[in-house]
């Protein structure tokens, strides 16, 4: 019935896409004025990059693959701002699991060992590495944009040194040793770089949707981010709440790091430089905007910025436009959504005759 | 190399690692005063860095460098006010966007413009000479004044009262007849443009080179200093000094043959990013923000 809740929310959410969509577009707008100022052709760069993330199975398996570790780092920031938060941290986090990946992977151990442990530390390091975060946070209010941000570049040294002086691949010098073949997660279509990697992030975004909003712990997460005050007069504490939500988001960044690690040929290690892992944390705070911050809309956001990426290594191949494009087009997505109501905004200028339609 | 140059080496670097992170911090805590949050401080040294040595090159005018650099802190300020205090936008989300824009754009610009990856170095020409015999770079003398000038600004005009005014209670600010939306669009602007002034000194002046890493974090230890300095520009001069000091300190340690040894420089890095986190932690409670930073202002 027109005017009952259902409409009401339907229309709402209507609304939110449409913001989302002309977010997108913007991006879209500016970085083809980008490339044009560059000196590249913006319509061909766009066509190449449609044509190589959704148009043949191997593309779509491509698109899907770079998809799944920004679902999770997108959980990270997610989780981070039901609770009130800014946690702008699952890039060192990210990196903290990977290098738990690394560290199991360089012991002896019966093969089925492998993977279950290389889950349990990894998640677990990316884990502390969002608590130390959230205590600086709690018991000494430290703002988290900035402890976050110090404790990416902790990781990415910590990480760069074990790297080079303590896990170094005795054969190839530009990554470190590899997980074994028993620890690896199974490839989902042969020949192409999706692995079993989708189906662990899926299912954690599942959990993460449970977990918020179907179990006292994600209430309490979520009361906390609408009102600290509130909550605490409700009986929640706010400060054991913020823990878990950084907690949480450390297990989901982790768990993306080792991921990268056990599931992404071919290279199944870290590459020099953190090359092959550097922007995954920082991609998960686009997708967890772009999906409004809620688990079922960091799903199909998660594709959307995949297919970027694999339509951007087509673009680089067809017409040279560099890859980091895509980030550039992320920014002003995010700088775009930052703003309120477009959509009224828009409305409210034709009306007064500012912007002519054709 | 005897004690005495080892300490004009420190006291030397120590000018130089200061410079970005006073610049920065003195904008931030001008637009901040104003109610205005802007953590996109590493995405715009990043691209007033990138655009700094690209108009520096072009005319091999390291002035007409810094100038570019100030003008893209500017302009980006101008698109964060205006979202901000206009359109009251959210101040986070904003600011984070600049960063990952900066992150994608300077890299694709780094290619763009000379076809390499990640890394470009200017030519001496295009370098901001130092001053002679005393070894300074003119933009640490600048900075200086900037702060000085800026905490006068702040506390003894009434622009300056009128941009506290907005940041403590902007509800009262509007009543007695100022613009809030005004102030708080032209103080970011300051800021930004402040911010600007440090990308230049990064790319043109200090490290010579452009890199999609350029400030390194810089941005963000320069919020935790408009911290530490409680929102004052020259608590923020004196609190950069440390800052610097601590910088150029670690810098000199790792590269000790003796340290190197034992300790390899990739650990070592962790210096800048611990010491910020420890000083930050020690604060608590002895800092407080202005009363409206960061909420957009909405007319009843």
């Amino acid at each position: 019935m027109p005017g009952s809740r259902f409409w009401i929310v339907l229309k709402e959410e209507l609304g939110r896409l449409a913001e989302i969509l002309i977010a997108v577009l913007v991006g879209f707008v500016i970085a083809g004025i980008l490339m044009w100022l560059g000196g590249y052709d913006p319509i061909a760069a766009y066509i190449a990059m449609f044509e190589f993330s959704f148009s043949d199975p191997y593309y779509l398996a491509t698109t899907l693959s770079f998809a799944a570790p920004i679902m999770l780092t997108a959980i990270t920031f997610a989780v981070g701002v039901r609770a009130g938060l800014f946690n702008i941290g699952a890039e060192g986090q990210l990196y903290m699991g990977a290098l738990g990946a690394v560290i199991v992977a360089s012991w002896a151990l019966p093969g089925p060992l492998y993977l279950p442990l290389a889950i349990i530390v990894g998640s677990l390091m990316g884990a502390v590495w969002g608590l130390a975060a959230g205590l600086l946070k709690v018991y000494r209010e430290v703002n988290e944009v900035v402890s976050t941000i110090m404790l990416n570049w902790i990781a990415f040294w910590v990480v760069e040194y074990a790297r080079v002086y303590i896990y170094p691949n005795p054969i190839d010098a530009s990554k470190t040793i590899s997980m074994p073949p028993a620890g690896r997660l199974p490839i989902l279509i042969k020949g192409t770089e999706l692995s079993a990697s989708l189906i662990v992030s899926l299912v954690f975004v599942g959990i993460a949707f449970y977990l918020l909003w179907y179990m006292v712990l994600g209430y309490e997460i979520r009361a906390t981010g609408l009102n600290p005050s509130a909550a605490r007069y409700g009986g929640i504490n706010p400060k054991k709440a913020m823990l878990w939500a950084f907690i949480i988001g450390g297990i989901a960044s982790g768990l993306a790091g080792v991921c990268e690690i056990a599931g992404r040929p071919p290279s199944y290690a870290i590459t020099t430089g953190l090359s092959n892992l550097m922007g995954l944390g920082f991609d998960g705070i686009t997708v967890s905007l772009l999906g409004a911050n809620h688990p079922f809309g960091i799903i199909p956001a998660a594709i959307f910025i995949g297919a970027l990426y694999s339509g951007a290594r087509g673009m680089q191949i067809v017409t040279g436009v560099p890859l980091e494009m895509v980030k550039a087009v992320q920014g002003i997505i995010i700088i775009a959504l930052a703003v309120p109501g477009i959509i009224r905004l828009i409305r409210s200028k034709i009306r007064r005759g500012g912007v002519k339609v054709v | 190399m005897s004690e005495l140059g080892m300490i004009i080496d420190i006291i030397e670097g120590t000018t130089y690692a200061m410079t970005p992170l006073v610049l920065a911090a003195v904008g931030e805590i001008f637009n901040e005063r104003a109610g205005i949050v802007n953590i996109g401080l590493e995405g715009i040294m990043l691209l007033s860095g990138f655009m700094a040595v690209v108009a520096a090159e072009a005319t091999l005018n390291p002035l007409v460098g810094v100038l570019a650099g100030i003008a893209t802190g500017a302009f980006i300020g101008l698109i964060h006010g205006y979202i901000t205090a206009y359109l009251k936008g959210d101040h986070i989300i904003s600011g984070l966007g600049i960063n990952l824009f900066a992150l994608g754009g300077v890299a694709f610009g780094i290619e763009a413009v000379w076809g390499v990856r990640g890394y470009h170095t200017p030519p001496d020409a295009a370098k901001v000479p130092d001053i002679p015999v005393v070894n300074i770079s003119p933009i640490f003398i600048a900075m200086i004044l900037i702060a000085i000038g800026t905490h006068y600004l702040l506390y003894r005009t009434s622009m300056g009262l009128k941009v506290r005014a907005v940041g403590e209670n902007p509800e009262a600010a509007d009543v007695v007849g100022v613009n809030v939306e005004r102030v708080q669009l032209l103080a970011t602007i300051y800021g930004a443009a402040l911010t600007g002034l440090a990308g230049a000194f990064l790319s043109i002046d200090w490290l010579t080179a452009i890199t999609k890493e350029l400030p390194a974090g810089r941005g963000f230890i320069a919020l935790a200093l408009v911290n530490f300095a409680n929102w004052s520009p020259l608590l923020a001069l004196g609190g950069g000094l440390l800052f610097g000091f601590f910088w150029t300190l670690g810098e000199w340690i790792k590269n000790m043959a003796a340290v190197k040894a034992v300790i390899p420089v990739t650990l070592m890095n962790t210096i800048p990013y611990i010491a910020t986190l420890a000083v930050v932690a020690g604060l608590i409670g002895k800092s407080r923000p202005p009363r409206y930073v960061g909420r957009p202002y909405k007319r009843e």
